[in-house]
């Protein structure tokens, strides 16, 4: 993408740095990173603990990553520093996410005939 | 924050070829909203001709079960095959077949859904009017909105193909359920009917998204400087509404869309059940998998669908008949709000299209409920617009004639889907023709009336040149009458219990539907006589792109919206002058105004010292 | 004609039109993603005890590959700060280690992890015939512990027996010789024949390819007897409460001979998406995962190479980059994040 018609003038945008060092929370994001990779080798150590019945290691690992991607999404997709906008699609997309899931389950485990595991 | 602030420094954009742009630039990959607009329009409107071909040759059946087309039935059949034509008894050919009109009504589902309706309402009106209600240059993404046209483009190739390879078209339905979809048109691994279905719905989808999101940040970002959310017109709330449906309903349908893709061509069983028989042969599928989460993930996507189909024409609507009553609509924040509500609600009554699937009483009563919350915002939509109408100065101009019959038509679909609401009732009515009937008088006489209001009201800002009021008043009322011939009978066809996808029109029934069987002829008499209803109109569209009369002015509707504001057509870049917003959308017969209405980006009247005389005249008007 | 905020952010909203842009693609991929898990979900619940297999996948190369994706999506954030501070060398460095970190997913999963799986058979066995696999299954030992039932025989598929009907010999031996295959005995009249991989000199025989047991079946007038296979450990030692769960280290195929006569055989395959709703749910959104992760390599080595869209730009118009990087940003770390959760739930549970 070329760029042919500079109309003469000078100055680039921003050739000054937008934000100083400091502002970069170049620690920050190496230590979620960090955090991150401890964080996955704590789900692999837990899902070989026994915790009672699959489904409870199924909710243990389901927190662990939740944990995680909040770290993702907060910090390095700056979800922290955004206004509302962006929250609000994502909320919604949320819900609906969680209203696939949850509905289409309440139909598996209210079948008709009263017994359950109905699609074999 | 004016748009000529930001000018100065950005032009490693995409200016280059705005300066003098070729024929390929100009007429086909544009970047321009406008074209793009219209490429979506024409090739929308000639799928929407299309798919209603493809109805006729299924009403001929429906109405003369196994007698051959006439005029055209060996054409046909040199056209789309064996599969979907044979010979008669007596060697005639051009007699559909089961297969074919299972194909045939497959694809008329389809393609006037997702191939008609949603690139005219939603993609060609919306691209083209949308930016310049909210006095932007043009979309926030121009490359991407071109990509989705390109993309909506490929799909349309795969969907006609799909009707030239052995085996013909997808038979199994719009709504495609599997094991049937799963096993049906096989042959060739990827050149069948079914298989050039998905890949075709992956790519329209993937269309779809693109487009979506592009109207979106538009709407957000790109709203000229005085236009706050409450001052947009209606019509481009219902297109915001419109695209987060798009969004965040189509995905689910595409990870569906492609498991099925991968059901056929890497046999997985995704949705083939264990032990599936057929033809007295078990299948070498491993089985494990469920047809009912194709139903739950289809429908998840179209049942926010078929709100995707009635909002830009509700927004339509609205517009034209605040321009025709020349008066405010009525009540502005509670239709706002009720969209907003709809478009929420809709994500979460899905179910009540597989009341049929077993469901117990607990989930059957979520979905029942939900579904009878979501008539309320419909109904107050309705209701504004009807409200809107009273003590107008009505017009009764083309487009506000279709606008109008909008209302009584879309009433009467919305009525009749409240019955469907409840289980108890659906489970006689599911799949029979008061569904058809229900469906098709929301979409038919609701939207697609909606669409033409569109075409007439927009056509002059688009050319420069008014369609003929006479072949539109007879393009109006031959359409009212025909198409309630048709849709009407559906309803008591349907509590007979005729099913749905008779190829024989139930003729192989005779002891259900002997007492309804005669209406089967009418509608289909009816269906012709619709098509010739439309010559008019197609000869009306056509012609006056040369010779019809050119708009007095700019704004020969005498219209509030911004769209009116710019030169005609709008050139790229849409407007020659700075655009602010002062006022309202819909200011029409202010008081005390010079004339009975007041566009959006006129200035208010400069402040005036106390006891100074008005500068502006009141107008005595005849009474 | 110059369309606003495509670079400044619009101040009500505080975007950039390509940020408010991603953001609504993710939510879209957000629900794509959903609906699969949703699938995978309903699929999962609705299958029948001991069909839902456990342990099939190799948990330390895909913890190392979620390690890889993690540290990309450190890279990517780090070349963003680096252009918003100017620093045009590191912007380099970060951009290009995220790139080799993507790449290096890609070659790991294409290269190994998915190559490994089609070469490894299973079987699943009749309902009514598990009894006559007990030696291989353990499913009483399994039922006295309360844990799901073995139904499927696997590991590498060594030879196949077959009869094949002396009329159509000829059809075998031309699929023998087009697949590098050898047949003994060779003797006439003799009924049972086996079918193997051509040995090379001085080299470990190969195993059979499971694709190739199924052509070998789809041959006319090839009848196919049994099938004999280097057993899982699981199978080897079924009673062996190491086989009761699956452990950290992979373990591969065994040498132990295990045989497994077609006629008990339910369906078969190499472990690719036809073989059960597991291996379907799990190809498919790896796959699709996979070809996000390439879309995003792609992209950033666009912006990576010194050409007029890409790093060139750093000199015209650096915060226009900035936001660049920051958008194709935001799609890694969304990719970072869908693999966050498939890990444990295809690996792990």
């Amino acid at each position: 993408m070329s760029d042919s018609h500079n109309h003469g003038k000078e100055v680039s945008p921003g050739t000054e740095p937008a934000h100083k060092p400091h502002d970069m929370h170049l620690g920050l994001y190496l230590g979620v990173g960090g955090f991150l990779i401890c964080a996955t080798i704590l789900t692999v150590y837990l899902s070989y603990v026994d915790f009672g019945s699959r489904k409870a290691n199924i909710i243990v690992a389901m927190i662990v990553a939740t944990v995680k991607v909040g770290f993702v999404a907060a910090i390095f997709m700056h979800l922290k520093g955004e206004k509302w906008t962006i929250w609000k699609f994502l909320l919604f997309t949320m819900f609906f996410v969680a209203g696939l899931f949850f509905l289409t389950l309440l139909h598996t485990s209210d079948p008709i005939f009263g017994t359950t595991h109905n699609t074999h | 924050m004016s748009t000529a602030a930001t000018l100065t420094h950005e032009h490693d954009a995409h200016d280059d070829h705005h300066h003098n742009p070729g024929f390929w630039q100009k007429w086909v990959f544009s970047t321009d909203h406008k074209m793009i607009g219209i490429q979506y329009g024409t090739t929308g409107l000639v799928f929407l001709f299309f798919g209603f071909c493809l109805m006729m040759i299924m009403r001929w059946q429906l109405a003369h079960p196994g007698a051959p087309v006439p005029v055209i039935g060996s054409l046909l059949q040199s056209i789309f095959g064996s599969s979907a034509f044979a010979a008669d008894a007596h060697g005639v050919r051009g007699v559909l077949t089961p297969d074919g009109y299972n194909s045939f009504g497959a694809m008329h589902g389809t393609i006037m859904v997702f191939f008609g309706i949603v690139p005219v309402a939603f993609a060609a009106f919306g691209n083209f009017v949308v930016p310049l209600q909210i006095g932007a240059p043009d979309m926030t993404f121009p490359r991407i909105n071109m990509a989705s046209f390109w993309c909506f483009f490929i799909s349309c190739i795969f969907m006609v193909a799909s009707f030239f390879v052995d085996g013909g078209a997808a038979k199994s339905g719009w709504t495609s359920y599997p094991p049937l979809s799963g096993i049906s048109d096989a042959g060739h691994i990827f050149l069948n009917g079914q298989t050039l279905w998905g890949s075709g719905m992956v790519f329209n989808i993937t269309a779809s998204l693109l487009g979506s999101v592009n109207f979106i940040a538009t709407i957000i970002q790109l709203r000229a400087p005085g236009m706050t959310w409450m001052r947009l017109p209606f019509f481009v709330w219902a297109q915001f509404v419109t695209a987060f449906l798009l969004v965040l309903a189509f995905p689910p349908l595409e990870a569906a869309a492609v498991m099925q893709l991968m059901d056929r061509a890497f046999h997985t069983s995704f949705f083939m059940p264990t032990g599936l028989v057929v033809a007295g042969h078990i299948t070498h599928w491993s089985g494990g998998g469920s047809p009912i989460l194709w139903q739950h993930l289809f429908w998840f996507l179209a049942h926010p669908e078929v709100y995707v189909l009635i909002l830009p024409g509700i927004g339509m609507v609205a517009e034209i008949i605040a321009n025709n009553t020349r008066k405010p609509l009525y009540g502005y924040k509670a239709m706002v709000g009720a969209i907003f509500v709809l478009g929420f609600l809709s994500f979460i009554v899905w179910a009540h299209h597989m009341y049929m699937t077993g469901m117990g009483a607990r989930v059957a009563g979520f979905f029942q409920t939900t579904t009878i919350i979501i008539s309320i915002p419909s109904v107050i939509l309705v209701t504004a617009l009807l409200l809107s109408l009273w003590g107008g100065s009505i017009r009764f101009t083309v487009p506000m004639l279709f606008a109008t019959a909008f209302l009584p038509m879309f009433g009467i679909g919305g009525l009749t889907g409240i019955p469907l609401a409840f289980n108890a009732v659906d489970l006689y009515l599911h799949d029979t023709y008061y569904i058809i009937g229900h469906f098709h008088y929301v979409v038919a006489p609701g939207t697609i009336f909606a669409i033409f209001a569109g075409v007439y009201y927009w056509y002059p800002k688009a050319t420069g040149r008014m369609l003929n009021d006479t072949l539109g008043r007879i393009h109006f009322f031959l359409s009212l009458i025909f198409i309630n011939c048709i849709f009407f009978p559906m309803f008591l066809q349907g509590m007979a219990g005729v099913h749905r996808r008779w190829y024989d029109g139930g003729a192989s029934y005779p002891q259900l539907i002997t007492p309804v069987i005669h209406w089967n002829n009418f509608m289909s008499v009816a269906a012709f006589l619709l098509g010739l209803a439309q010559l008019p109109f197609i000869f009306n569209f056509c012609w006056s792109l040369f010779a019809g009369r050119k708009v007095p002015n700019d704004n020969p509707w005498d219209a509030t919206t911004l769209e009116w504001d710019t030169p005609t057509p709008p050139p790229h870049g849409n407007f020659i002058k700075e655009i602010r917003v002062h006022r309202g959308p819909y200011e029409y017969s202010v008081p005390g105004a010079v004339k009975d209405f007041t566009p959006q980006s006129e200035a208010p009247e400069v402040d005036r010292p106390p006891g100074a005389a008005s500068a502006t005249p009141v107008v005595a008007h005849a009474h | 004609m110059q369309i606003p905020y495509e670079v400044t952010a619009r101040p009500d909203t505080g975007l950039y039109n390509a940020k408010l842009g991603i953001w609504l693609f993710l939510a879209s991929e957000v629900m794509l993603f959903g609906g699969l898990f949703s699938a995978y979900i309903f699929l999962r619940l609705g299958a029948e005890d001991g069909y839902w297999p456990h342990g099939l996948l190799n948990v330390p190369v895909g913890a190392g590959n979620t390690i890889i994706l993690i540290g990309s999506s450190v890279t990517v954030v780090l070349a963003w700060a680096s252009l918003k501070m100017r620093k045009f060398m590191q912007y380099k460095i970060w951009m290009g280690i995220s790139i080799l970190c993507g790449i290096a997913f890609l070659v790991v999963k294409l290269a190994y992890e998915w190559p490994q799986k089609f070469e490894h058979f299973g079987a699943f066995i009749k309902k009514d015939a598990l009894s006559k696999y007990e030696g291989y299954l353990g499913n009483a030992h399994l039922k006295e512990k309360g844990l799901d039932p073995r139904v499927e025989v696997s590991g590498h598929l060594h030879e196949v027996e077959i009869n094949v009907d002396s009329a159509q010999k000829d059809k075998l031996d031309a699929f023998l010789e087009a697949n590098d295959l050898t047949m003994s005995p060779e003797a006439e009249g003799a009924k049972l024949l086996v079918v193997e991989h051509k040995s090379e000199e001085g080299k470990p025989r190969e195993g059979m390819s499971p694709g190739v047991a199924e052509d070998l079946e789809a041959v006319p007038g090839v009848k196919v007897i049994a099938f004999r296979l280097g057993l899982d450990p699981v199978n080897a030692e079924p009673m062996n409460p190491e086989s009761d769960k699956p452990h950290f280290w992979y373990k591969n195929p065994t040498d132990i001979p295990g045989r497994v006569e077609r006629e008990d055989v339910e369906s078969y395959s190499a472990f690719v998406p036809k073989h059960s709703p597991y291996f379907a749910v799990y190809f498919t959104i790896t796959g699709l995962h996979g070809l996000h992760v390439l879309a995003g390599v792609l992209i950033m080595i666009y912006f990576w190479l010194p050409i007029a869209g890409g790093s060139n730009m750093f000199k015209r118009n650096p915060e226009h980059l900035a936001n660049r990087v920051e958008v194709v940003g935001l799609f890694w770390h969304f990719v970072d994040l869908v693999w966050i959760f498939v890990f444990p739930i295809f690996y792990l549970l």
